[in-house]
């Protein structure tokens, strides 16, 4: 028993069995909370829910239908801001900064990255809630699009970095100048990388609570345009989570099912895409 | 003479990688450049159409000249230059897009011809002239990366055919090919030099051998010799040469 090769054996297996717990433990998370969440919300979750506004207190029944709106609104919003800002900035980064410029860049953002989203709630309520002078659809969406940068330029800057060198060569040796052989060669080759990339970053920011509170702020009815405060999903949630009323309670995770459903299908769409693309490299 | 070096020094930031060299590259012929990895002769293909340019801190000193036309002077458009000097790479570089837009890229960007029926016809030329035409004029709109790797290779020597260039660049352009298509290049080597300026690269001292009329041998970036390929082959000047060739080290 004691001869060094049971104990190693033994090693061996505790080892084994220690690791392995820890990754069911770990993989096993995600399946509790999707099967809480059905067994708690799955039986709030119908028609209404979709298409009707909240129930007056003391009513029953009523939807969420304001508040699906008005996450998506904010997302459009976000992807205006973030997208555009996050892609061009990953292209500089990639392809025409230097190494000091790029470098600061890259910590810059990476800063920007690790700010708690109820810094970013506080800035945007500084900046525009205040300016503005009330709530809005405009805060929620700036709050939103600025935590979305530097998770793009981030994911548009490795894509694009993963585009062999010999492609570049290749262009610009056919008389292709920078920009024109990044833009129809080294961009087209990386598109599915970065779309996959701002996919994720938008399915991170589509479940942020706090950069919501003080800027959409919430709203239990419909919220025409862009400049009232409005509902949204994360922030519904959390309104009729901690309230006194269990049929809310069922409410909320209800939508917990279905802003975790979104985030879901939006990041296995974003795999997908990538398994096309190494495919099509890979020829 | 269609290319002439003087004296060049190339460094990369503080390490110096070729020293001194010059020689002459003739008109439609096929010059070779051999010599063990790592003495420069990439360095030196490279400096031919400034591709050196792209890596940072890269610095040459001395003159090359195109046409009797300095391509390091300031009015130089490296664009254009570019396009007269054309490149093939190591490990073929297709991208990632059809057949068809892969030889059309070159005449798109450079503005050959406008007009479908025009780009059409050369995309025909250049593939018959890299002898793929047959291989693929059944499948020109399906991604590049469908082919097999000579054939990709070939596609790439069409794409660099189809902008017209004078001066052929080739950076051991069937060191990652197997044997038959190795000799499919060889011979599209060969057939190509009525029409350009060919300077290879290439490790295999049988290939130079078999496809140059020049032979440039580099060692620890200095251009040792420099002769007709049969010379160098048979009666080599320089020790170091001789060695080399017959394998004794390198």
């Amino acid at each position: 028993m004691n001869s060094p090769r049971t104990r190693r054996r033994m090693t061996n297996i505790v080892m084994f069995a220690i690791t392995g717990a820890c990754t069911l433990g770990a993989v096993s998370v995600l399946f509790f909370i999707l099967g809480y969440l059905l067994w708690q919300g799955g039986h709030a979750l119908n028609l209404d829910f979709f298409t009707k506004l909240p129930a007056p207190v003391g009513e029953t029944g009523g939807g969420f239908a304001n508040a699906i709106l008005g996450s998506a609104k904010l997302l459009v919003l976000a992807s205006l801001i973030g997208i555009p800002i996050g892609f061009l900035g990953g292209v500089y980064l990639a392809e025409f900064g230097g190494t000091t410029p790029a470098f600061v860049v890259r910590y810059t953002t990476d800063l920007l990255n690790g700010v708690p989203s109820i810094v970013m709630g506080i800035f945007a309520y500084r900046i525009v809630v205040v300016t503005m002078g009330h709530f809005s659809t405009l805060a929620g969406g700036i709050a939103l699009g600025v935590m979305m940068i530097p998770i793009a330029v981030r994911s548009t800057e490795e894509f694009l970095r993963a585009v062999p060198n010999t492609l570049r060569e290749g262009a610009l040796a056919l008389g292709a100048t920078k920009w024109r052989a990044v833009a129809t060669v080294v961009i087209p080759a990386a598109l599915p990388g970065i779309i996959t990339g701002i996919l994720l970053a938008l399915a991170r920011v589509a479940g942020e609570t706090a950069p919501l509170l003080f800027t959409a702020f919430g709203n239990l009815f419909w919220s025409p345009g862009w400049n009232q405060p409005t509902a949204s999903l994360p922030d519904t949630i959390f309104k009729y989570a901690i309230a006194p009323y269990e049929d809310w309670h069922q409410q909320a995770w209800a939508a917990g099912l279905v802003l975790l459903t979104l985030v879901l299908v939006v990041n296995i769409a974003a795999r997908f895409i990538l398994r096309r693309q190494r495919r099509d490299l890979r020829g | 003479m269609k290319i002439n070096v003087g004296r060049v020094n190339f460094y990369y930031g503080k390490q110096q990688a070729l020293y001194d060299v010059s020689t002459r590259i003739r008109q439609q012929a096929v010059t070779a450049l051999i010599g063990p990895s790592g003495c420069g002769k990439s360095t030196f293909l490279r400096s031919l159409n400034r591709m050196n340019d792209l890596i940072p801190g890269a610095r040459l000193e001395g003159k090359v000249e195109l046409d009797g036309e300095d391509i390091y002077s300031d009015e130089m458009d490296v664009i254009h230059l570019r396009r007269r000097v054309g490149m093939i790479f190591q490990r073929s570089n297709p991208f990632p897009m059809s057949v068809y837009d892969n030889v059309a890229y070159g005449v798109r960007v450079n503005k050959l011809a406008r007009k479908r029926l025009e780009v059409d016809e050369i995309v025909e030329k250049t593939l018959r002239a890299a002898a793929l035409w047959e291989e693929v004029k059944d499948r020109l709109h399906r991604s590049a990366m469908s082919l097999s790797g000579g054939q990709q290779q070939r596609l790439c020597i069409a794409r660099a055919l189809a902008v017209e260039p004078e001066v052929l660049l080739m950076d051991e352009p069937a060191s990652a090919l197997d044997p038959i298509s190795t000799a499919k290049i060889e011979e599209l080597i060969y057939n190509l030099k009525q029409s350009y300026t060919i300077v290879v690269v290439t490790h295999n001292m049988q290939q130079a051998a078999r496809i140059s009329d020049e032979t440039g041998f580099f060692l620890n970036g200095r251009l040792v010799e420099f002769n007709e390929t049969k010379r160098i082959f048979t009666a080599p000047a320089v020790r170091e040469t001789e060695d080399y060739i017959t394998g004794r080290f390198g």
